[in-house]
C-alpha cells in the first residue's frame, strides 16, 4: 500500500518523514518557479491569493492548454530546484509551506530552513510529466497568469495519489543530495587516478 | 510526395519524438532497474518507465519540457523540394505547438517575450547536410533545457592529449550530478573549432544507445568512459546508484595544431528522437 498524505498538510506528519521515505499526495498542490517565488514574496499578507502553508509546493512549469474552455494539463514534471535556492528559506519563513517538490535537490540555506520549520524537500522524478498529468484531476485555479505567463504562473492542481515523492531532504538535517555529492567527489578522485 | 505531405510528416515526427523515447533507450532503462539495489534509484527508474508508458499509450508528451525542437536534415542536392524544407519545418513546428501541444519554449533574450509557437530568430535550429542524390532524411530531436544547461566546452591545452579529454568528460559528468535528469546519454565532440566540437557533441547523440563508434580507438574510449562515469555513484536523478549514464557517444574532427576543443553535451533520460525518411518516394516516420 502506498503511503498517502492529504492536504491541508498536517505538520506533524511531515516531521515524521525521513530521507529515503516515499509517499504520494492526494489534495492540492501549487506550482511555483523563480518568478512565482519572487512574486509571492513581493506581496503583503492580505494580498496573497491562497494560503501556501496548506498545500504542497511544486517547482514546475507545466505544459498546459485549454480544451473546451477548461485548462487541461498535458505534462507536468519538476523543474530544477536549485534555481529557487535564493528564495526558498525566506519563502518557508514567511509562508510556512511544509512540502517542497522538485528535482535535483537544494542547498544548505534551504536545508536549514527545512529543519527550522519542520518541512521536507521531496524529489519527483525529473521528466515524468505525463505520469503527473495523469494524477491531476483538475486545474482548480491559476493566479498571475497574465503577468507571469504559462510556465511561471501559480497553478493549483487537484491531484489524486500524485507521486512517487522521494524524501531527499528531511526536517532533521539530512540530505541525500549532500551525501551523494560527497561520495561522488571521493569516487571522482579514485577514478581519475586510473587515467 | 507533395509539400503538404512533408509538413504533415514533420508534425507526426515531432509528435512521435516528444511522446516517446527511442526503443534502445527504453530497453536500457529497463535493464537498469534490475541492476540497482537501493530503493531510491529503483523508485526513480520505475517512475520513469511508468511515465514512458503513459506517454506512449496516451500519445502525450512524456516531459513538460518539450524542448527546443532541433532538426538534422540530410538532403540530396537533387531533391526537388530542397528550397522549401525550411518553410515546411517552420510550419510544422508552429502546427505541432498547437496540435500536440508543445510548451512554448522560444524566448527573446533581450525583452523576454515568448514567441508562443517555438519559432523565432535561429529557432528551431536546423543542421544541414547536403549529400549526393535526391534523398531526404530529417531527424527531430527535442532538447530539454535542464540537460542543455549542463553542456560544456573546453579549449584544452593540446599537450594534455586523450587523458585530458577523458578527464574533462568525467569531471563534467561529476559536476552535473542529478541536474541533467540522469541516466543521461553523453555526447562528446573533440577537435574542430569551438563550433564544430559543439555540433559534433550534439550530433553524436543521434547514434542509438548501445551502438559503438565504427573506429576501434573511439569505440574503446566510449566504453572506458561509460564504465568510469557509472562508478561515480550519482545514480538515476542524482539520488545515488549505479546508473548515471546510459551511453557515451564520441565524434571527432581534425583540429588546428594549437587548439584542442572538447565539447560535452548531455541528453536527459528522455532521449527523444524521430526520423522522417523518404523511402521509394514515400515518407516514413520512425521512432
Amino acid at each position: 500500500m502506498n503511503k498517502v498524505l492529504t492536504t491541508p498538510i498536517d505538520p506533524e506528519e511531515v516531521k515524521e518523514l525521513n530521507v529515503g521515505d516515499t509517499f504520494y499526495i492526494t489534495g492540492t498542490i501549487f506550482t511555483a518557479r523563480d518568478a512565482a517565488h519572487e512574486k509571492l514574496l513581493s506581496l503583503s499578507d492580505d494580498e496573497l491569493p491562497f494560503d501556501p502553508s496548506k498545500y504542497a509546493m511544486f517547482h514546475c512549469g507545466p505544459a498546459i492548454h485549454k480544451v473546451d474552455g477548461e485548462w487541461e494539463v498535458v505534462s507536468a514534471g519538476p523543474t530544477t530546484s536549485i534555481r529557487m535556492e535564493i528564495f526558498e528559506d525566506e519563502f518557508l519563513d514567511r509562508f510556512g509551506t511544509k512540502i517542497v517538490i522538485g528535482k535535483g535537490g537544494m542547498g544548505d540555506r534551504t536545508l536549514k530552513a527545512l529543519e527550522k520549520h519542520g518541512a521536507v524537500y521531496v524529489q519527483y522524478t525529473g521528466g515524468a510529466g505525463a505520469l503527473m498529468a495523469k494524477a491531476i484531476e483538475k486545474v482548480e485555479d491559476v493566479y498571475f497568469l497574465e503577468e507571469l505567463g504559462i510556465p511561471e504562473a501559480f497553478w493549483m492542481f487537484k491531484v489524486n495519489e500524485a507521486g512517487p515523492f522521494l524524501v531527499t531532504m528531511d526536517s532533521h538535517g539530512n540530505s541525500i543530495h549532500k551525501d551523494v555529492a560527497e561520495k561522488v567527489k571521493e569516487n571522482l578522485r579514485e577514478i581519475k587516478k586510473e587515467l | 510526395m507533395t509539400q503538404g505531405d512533408l509538413e504533415d510528416g514533420l508534425v507526426e515526427a515531432i509528435r512521435m519524438a516528444v511522446t516517446r523515447v527511442t526503443p534502445e533507450t527504453e530497453g536500457t532503462l529497463r535493464c537498469s532497474v534490475d541492476e540497482e539495489e537501493e530503493e531510491g534509484p529503483k523508485v526513480q527508474l520505475n517512475a520513469i518507465l511508468e511515465n514512458i508508458k503513459v506517454g506512449k499509450d496516451g500519445s502525450v508528451p512524456i516531459c513538460q519540457d518539450t524542448g527546443t525542437i532541433t532538426f538534422f536534415v540530410e538532403v540530396g542536392s537533387d531533391h526537388p523540394g530542397l528550397g522549401d524544407i525550411r518553410e515546411n519545418i517552420l510550419n510544422a513546428v508552429r502546427r505541432a505547438s498547437e496540435e500536440v501541444p508543445l510548451r512554448p519554449n522560444a524566448v527573446h533574450p533581450i525583452d523576454h517575450s515568448n514567441s508562443g509557437d517555438n519559432t523565432g530568430r535561429f529557432v528551431p535550429p536546423i543542421h544541414w547536410e547536403i549529400v549526393d542524390g535526391n534523398g531526404l532524411k530529417i531527424t527531430v530531436m527535442p532538447k530539454g533545457g535542464g540537460s542543455e544547461n549542463m553542456s560544456k566546452l573546453v579549449m584544452m591545452t593540446p599537450g594534455k592529449g586523450l587523458k585530458g579529454v577523458k578527464e574533462i568528460v568525467i569531471d563534467q559528468v561529476a559536476k552535473m550530478e542529478g541536474k541533467p535528469c540522469p541516466p543521461t546519454v553523453v555526447g562528446v565532440g573533440i577537435g574542430g573549432g569551438a563550433d564544430v566540437a559543439m555540433e559534433l557533441a550534439k550530433k553524436a547523440l543521434m547514434r542509438p544507445v548501445g551502438t559503438r563508434h565504427p573506429e576501434k580507438e573511439i569505440a574503446e574510449m566510449e566504453e572506458e568512459l561509460l564504465e568510469k562515469v557509472n562508478r561515480l555513484g550519482i545514480g538515476p536523478m542524482g539520488v545515488g546508484g549505479k546508473t548515471t549514464v546510459m551511453d557515451v557517444k564520441i565524434e571527432y574532427a581534425h583540429r588546428h595544431p594549437a587548439s584542442f576543443p572538447v565539447a560535452v553535451i548531455p541528453q536527459c533520460w528522455a532521449n527523444r528522437q524521430a526520423t522522417l525518411e523518404l523511402v521509394d518516394g514515400k515518407l516514413e516516420v520512425k521512432g
